[in-house]
């Protein structure tokens, strides 16, 4: 701890050592602004997509529906035998059947308004409520064939699963960003370490020549952009995070309304500039101790 | 204190010079002289270990050097002070600042002002700590140069052709420093082609002079 305040601190000479301008400060800066804005982003999007997933995991996990195709004598018999087959099968907390007006409501979007659906030979549909475990789906299965056959018990993994692999999917990607932002930022500040030192040669032999080892010369170099990286890197995070405050809220569908950072996530961004700053130390370290052993 | 015994220094597959040895004692005042490319820079960067020999060995302030590490040569030449011809400096910094960079580099407390007054005052430069190097005379900037090579209070300072770039009477001021520096028991080795300087010095203290030709270093006689 004591080694990064005096590496904070430093010496007010060793400081200056490293021209305060030049191009190579300006790219050290709006590459670390721009890498963070973006960096900031890819975060929120990693945390909107994580609970998308848990969103629709929570809504369509733990329920099922059943559904009694109508064939016209009988459904009715039918579906009483098969919610009392549910009511006694654990693994389910309740079945409820889905009324004609809860059906009409249902089937609006697809057929519009006032279609007289007694007319239609809907199947009957039962919601059901399943624990964490979920009943033996083999055995109840079989049950539901013998009491109604055609009936179909649906827990809805074929919609949960490719949503739940959509939404990872997603995750992946801003992770990938999150890893190429790195990366880029690493590469950025090792051109512009690599370009300082060369635009510095004088200064490095005026060092060499009073007595100073490489890695002090090092540590000269390396103060500077880490300094850098982290003012710039906070510039942009601060950009950033003003930029996904003012993103609009209050519409519950699609993965856009949920970009955003709510309570204790608000303080994740502020995480960027210290890693901003910590790729720019060992990038600027190794870029300035490889140069300075090639140099000889 | 400054010991080279067989020493040779290829370039390129050359020899700039082959089978060196010479032994400069303490408190001792050599001239390095030679017709130009002869090898006096050379061989004054052997000594302050800009470069290394290809054969030989090289003992500095009676420590061994030929494989001796980056580090460890770092800090021994803070126990040397080094004057070039065109003295370089960090632009950007302050006279002041430039003169105590052996001091921010060797971890000790660059506040001591007087102390940096003094030494300004020695060099006749007094008042100038503010101003950039490129603000200043070629003869000023070897002064800085030589207040910047002692402020560590060097056992060892070599001058590589350091009345090169200034006149005759700057010649002779910068001449009047290092032979006082002399006399305070510092070892001296400048590098130079002006012969009326070394005469001059000659005449004013006990010095020797080091001929480098055909690729070996010789004593000069006393006719010179």
């Amino acid at each position: 701890m004591s080694r990064l305040r005096e590496f904070l601190r430093g010496d007010a000479t060793a400081t200056r050592i490293v021209p305060p301008s030049g191009f190579t400060a300006s790219l050290t800066i709006a590459s670390a602004a721009a890498m963070a804005f973006l960096a900031v982003f890819a975060i929120a999007l990693q945390l909107a997509t994580g609970e998308l997933a848990s969103r629709w995991e929570s809504e369509l996990s733990g329920t099922a529906t059943v559904r009694i195709p109508a064939v016209g004598d009988g459904d009715e018999a039918r579906a009483e035998a098969v919610m009392t087959a549910l009511g006694q099968t654990p693994g389910v907390v309740s079945a409820r059947r889905i009324g004609a007006e809860e059906q009409t409501v249902l089937l609006a979007p697809w057929f519009g308004e006032g279609v007289p659906l007694e007319k239609l030979k809907l199947p009957i549909l039962i919601d059901v409520t399943e624990t964490a475990e979920g009943p033996e789906l083999t055995g109840l299965t079989q049950r539901l064939a013998a009491e109604a056959p055609g009936a179909v018990y649906d827990n809805h993994s074929r919609w949960r699963v490719p949503l739940a692999e959509a939404a990872s999917r997603l995750r992946q990607i801003g992770g990938i960003a999150l890893f190429l932002i790195a990366a880029v930022t690493v590469v950025t500040i090792t051109l512009a370490a690599t370009a300082a030192l060369s635009a510095n040669g004088q200064v490095i032999d005026v060092l060499r020549i009073v007595g100073a080892r490489d890695g002090w010369i090092a540590a000269a170099f390396t103060r500077r952009f880490t300094l850098r990286a982290f003012w710039g890197a906070l510039g942009g995070t601060a950009a950033a995070m003003i930029g996904v405050a003012l993103i609009p809220g209050g519409v519950e569908t699609g993965v856009l309304s949920g970009l955003g950072f709510d309570g204790l996530e608000w303080f994740l961004p502020l995480l960027v500039p210290f890693v901003a700053a910590g790729l720019a130390f060992v990038a600027t370290w190794v870029a300035a101790a490889r140069r300075l052993r090639e140099d000889g | 204190m400054i010991e080279l015994e067989n020493v040779a220094m290829e370039f390129g597959g050359r020899a700039l010079f082959e089978d060196v040895s010479l032994s400069l004692a303490d408190g001792s005042f050599h001239f390095l002289t030679g017709p130009s490319g002869a090898g006096k820079t050379t061989l004054l960067k052997l000594c302050s270990l800009e470069l290394r020999a290809s054969t030989g060995r090289v003992k500095l302030l009676s420590q061994d050097v030929t494989e001796m590490d980056r580090d460890r040569i770092a800090g021994l030449r803070r126990r040397i002070g080094i004057v070039h011809q065109d003295s370089r400096f960090v632009d950007h910094l302050s006279v002041g600042e430039n003169i105590m960079l052996p001091l921010s580099v060797a971890g000790r407390s660059t506040k001591a002002a007087g102390d940096l007054d003094e030494l300004l005052g020695w060099v006749g430069l007094k008042g100038v700590e503010d101003r950039r190097p490129p603000e200043l005379s070629g003869g000023e900037r070897q002064r800085v140069a030589l207040a910047r090579a002692i402020i560590l209070s060097p056992e060892i300072v070599l001058a590589d052709e350091p009345t090169g770039n200034v006149d005759w009477e700057m010649s002779l001021k910068l001449l009047d420093l290092l032979i006082e520096l002399n006399r305070l028991g510092k070892t001296i080795l400048c590098a130079t082609h002006d012969m009326n300087l070394i005469r001059h010095a000659k005449s004013r203290a006990s010095t020797r002079v080091l001929r480098i030709r055909d690729s070996a270093v010789s004593l000069a006689g006393a006719g010179l």
